[in-house]
């Protein structure tokens, strides 16, 4: 059972009726296109423009994925998380934090009852390329270790073999592994290429219980794309038509600046309205972008565009 | 936090110069007209008087004929890589300054400054680019060096893409060596007004390019003027009957671009989301007010209500608003006359029995609005299936075959455009094939190319502007 904002969803959604929703999906690539440079036209300025800047902060995972990763560095971050900007007030904290699972109770134990969460990837990020046991097992460790929420990635070796049931049940299998906790399922649609495989991917992942589904594992060059935002926002939707379940959006991978990010807030404005904003359904996955944020929401405050030693590490 | 809603970004019109009062362009200046007679133009979004204009008279059109006449002996004899040079230049400084352009456009004519400045205003230059590349390469065009001008060509053009058709019809005729007498639309004259700014900037020879601003009397006077070699027109199928009967005794050249009622055709094996985004921009483009807009939805049965629900979604997130927001998507109706249109055809189509959409918005208080509209339950026999809207009016048919939606397509007197979506190629050729019109468009909708040939069959007219057939509409070929 997923269960977030008291929205359940009895999963998964069987096989029979995923394959039914996979059969019609159908995506243009120009009118995909078209649409996303339409809506990047769109002039968001004074009010509105602070407005989308608090928003994106409220759904930052701030995130850390590396070998050299520390406790002394997921420290700092979850305090950044925490208190993006000492100076002022108005400024939200970020939704997350977001690392991997032998981090994880460090964090949580700096986050303790706060609004940020502990997201953590798991199921070997960011290939997936193991058995089964081996991604439960990896997804157990971070739960055990208090994680809020569990990103994983799809099983992209058996999506491109054709074995769409294989990809479908690790995800069932993962997100009883989950029981109550957040599951963000990674397409990554940077190798997934075309917006046909992006918007089945979707499907699939919302079928088998996702509650996010995400674009990126930020570890490959073509991370996150809006067109790709655009898609999945598609599947988001119809999704929600069929089962009444309104999943959210993790986009992540290459977006470093507030102007980036404001375009996906439009994006997701527009398609999928208004609740969509909200850090519950909606989140951006990033390390860099928080600051360019911060700096645009104090300019716009104090009309100074500040350097970056203004801010404090994360 | 609260409703997320986009604060007003409104491109500054601190950056047109607008004069109280103009007078027409003729032999390279700009002269007080001989008939004393002025009407004013409005902004539609805020019913601001704007400027007064001339009202030509036949005296007026005399001038603009004998200077062009004057012009001809000169331009015709001018080198063709000469002309090319002054196209070029306009191209340019229509570049350079069309920030001002677009925000003129859509404060005389009501489109919102996205469409101007991101669709008009790059097509206009477009075009004087690609004319210009010809002017010094006509003899290949067509394999042939025996092609010879007209003469003295009456350009009329309509109020929906004011400078758009100003390209059009001006950038072929001055690259082919023809001189011109341009009429634009009485609701829409400044941007042609500021165009013949540019062409004394750029020094364009006297004569070359005149311009007479006025109304109905005055594109009469213009038609009906014996110095004239040629009539491109483009507007009302009513009017273009009209120009057609009033030189059918006259040894001159025509062409017409009239009305549309297009078919926007959409198989149950189309990617419905971006078909979607495709009726909505077949239809409301421009408020509609486009001659080859896919006002007619022709929808496969099986897909009716999916497609109806998504279409009304997606029509809910349009913005109404000041053509002059960044963020406008459906700017102002172009006049009165053409909103109380709308507005009687709307409503007969409601009598018939057809069954009504339009979206929840707020309209400004002042100016012209409409909201947009869907209309389904909608039967071939009834006028909004029929008669062209030009306003923001999508009309629902269905069909059962792929035969039957050829057939409901062609069954109008109209033949400018349509589109058909289907993933399956085809399906898109064998319909192509079939339809009864002069652009067809596959997955896509209003995509345009100054290399692209554009017109109509049937009641649409005929001639064709843009591309290399384009050519043929300002020359004489002898073999």
């Amino acid at each position: 059972m997923s269960n977030i904002n008291g929205q359940t969803l009895t999963s998964p959604f069987s096989w029979a009726s995923t394959i039914e929703l996979l059969d019609g999906v159908k995506v243009d690539e120009i009118g995909v296109k078209e649409r996303v440079s339409s809506l990047s036209t769109r002039s968001i300025k004074r009010e509105s423009k602070l407005q989308a800047l608090n928003y994106v902060v409220s759904m930052c995972d701030l995130t850390t994925l590396e070998g050299e990763d520390t406790e002394g560095k997921v420290l700092q971050m979850t305090a950044k998380a925490m208190r993006p900007d000492p100076t002022d007030d108005d400024v939200p904290s970020a939704a997350a934090v977001c690392v991997y699972p032998s981090l994880v109770s460090i964090a949580k134990e700096m986050t303790g009852d706060s609004n940020v969460k502990v997201a953590s990837v798991s199921s070997y990020f960011p290939s997936g390329q193991v058995p089964l046991e081996s991604k439960l097992l990896d997804t157990k460790y971070a739960i055990d270790e208090g994680a809020d929420e569990i990103d994983i990635v799809i099983n992209r070796k058996a999506f491109f073999e054709g074995d769409y049931r294989k990809v479908f049940d690790e995800i069932v299998a993962l997100k009883e592994a989950c029981k109550d906790k957040h599951l963000k399922t990674i397409l990554e649609v940077g190798e997934l290429r075309t917006y046909e495989n992006i918007k089945k991917a979707s499907l699939i992942s919302l079928a088998a219980g996702s509650d996010f589904i995400k674009t990126s594992t930020g570890k490959i060059p073509n991370g996150s794309s809006k067109e790709a935002c655009l898609v999945m926002s598609k599947a988001v939707y119809e999704f929600k038509e069929i089962t009444g379940f309104s999943a959210g959006i993790k986009v992540a991978g290459g977006i470093r600046n507030a102007k980036d990010a404001i375009r996906y807030l439009i994006i997701v404005k527009e398609e999928l309205g208004e609740d969509w904003l909200d850090a519950n359904y909606f989140r951006f996955g990033a390390s860099s972008l928080l600051d360019d944020v911060l700096k645009q929401i104090r300019k716009l405050r104090t009309n100074a565009y500040q350097s970056s030693y203004y801010f404090p590490r994360g | 936090m609260d409703k997320w809603e986009y604060s007003e970004s409104i491109e500054s019109d601190s950056i047109v110069s607008i004069k109280s009062k103009y007078g027409h362009f003729i032999d390279g200046k700009f002269s007080t007209p001989n008939s004393k007679k002025y009407l004013k133009t409005v902004s539609p979004s805020t019913e601001e008087v704007l400027a007064s204009i001339s009202v030509g008279n036949k005296n007026d059109v005399d001038s603009a004929v004998n200077s062009a006449k004057e012009g001809f002996k000169i331009w015709s004899k001018t080198a063709p890589s000469e002309r090319a040079k002054y196209l070029y230049k306009l191209a340019r400084l229509i570049q350079e300054r069309s920030r001002e352009f677009a925000v003129l456009e859509s404060m005389d004519g009501g489109k919102p400054i996205k469409e101007s400045r991101d669709f008009d205003l790059p097509q206009v230059a477009a075009n004087f680019f690609y004319f210009a590349g010809w002017a010094d390469k006509l003899d290949i065009s067509w394999g042939t060096k025996e092609m010879k001008p007209y003469g003295v060509v009456g350009q009329i053009i309509p109020w929906n893409f004011p400078l758009l058709m100003l390209a059009w019809k001006v950038a072929p005729a001055l690259a082919t060596g023809n001189t011109v007498v341009l009429k634009p639309a009485e609701t829409t004259p400044l941007t042609a007004l500021l165009f013949a700014e540019l062409c004394e900037e750029v020094g364009l020879p006297k004569g070359v390019f005149n311009l007479v601003t006025g109304d109905g009397t005055t594109g009469s006077e213009l038609v009906n003027h014996e110095g004239i070699s040629k009539i491109a027109f483009t507007g009302s199928t009513s009017v273009g009957k009209y120009i057609q009967n009033a030189v059918g005794e006259r040894d001159i050249g025509l062409t017409l671009e009239l009305g549309g009622k297009a078919a926007n055709i959409v198989y149950n094996d189309a990617a419905l989301d971006q078909a979607v985004e495709g009726v909505v921009n077949g239809i409301f483009f421009n408020q509609g007010h486009v001659c080859c807009a896919g006002s007619r939805l022709l929808l496969q049965e099986d897909i009716h209500d999916e497609f109806i629900n998504k279409l009304e979604k997606r029509m809910q997130t349009l913005r109404v608003g000041n053509p002059l927001d960044k963020n406008t998507d459906i700017g102002a109706i172009n006049s009165k006359e053409q909103l109380d249109k709308i507005t009687s055809l709307v409503n007969e189509g409601v009598n018939d029995g057809g069954e009504l959409f339009q979206i929840e918005c707020e309209l400004p208080s002042e100016g012209y609005w409409y909201r947009p509209s869907l209309f389904t339950n909608v039967q071939p026999s009834y006028n909004i299936a029929r008669e062209e809207i030009f306003g923001p009016v999508l009309t629902t048919l269905t069909f059962r075959t792929p035969e039957e939606a050829v057939d409901i397509a062609n069954n109008t007197e109209y033949g400018l455009s349509a589109g058909v979506w289907t993933e399956k190629g085809s399906k898109i050729l064998w319909t192509a094939d079939r339809l009864d019109a002069g652009v067809i468009w596959a997955n896509t909708f209003n995509k345009f190319d100054p290399s692209s040939p554009f017109g109509g069959y049937k009641e649409s007219g005929f001639g064709r502007e843009g591309g290399r057939h384009g050519l043929l509409s300002y020359l004489k070929v002898r073999s």
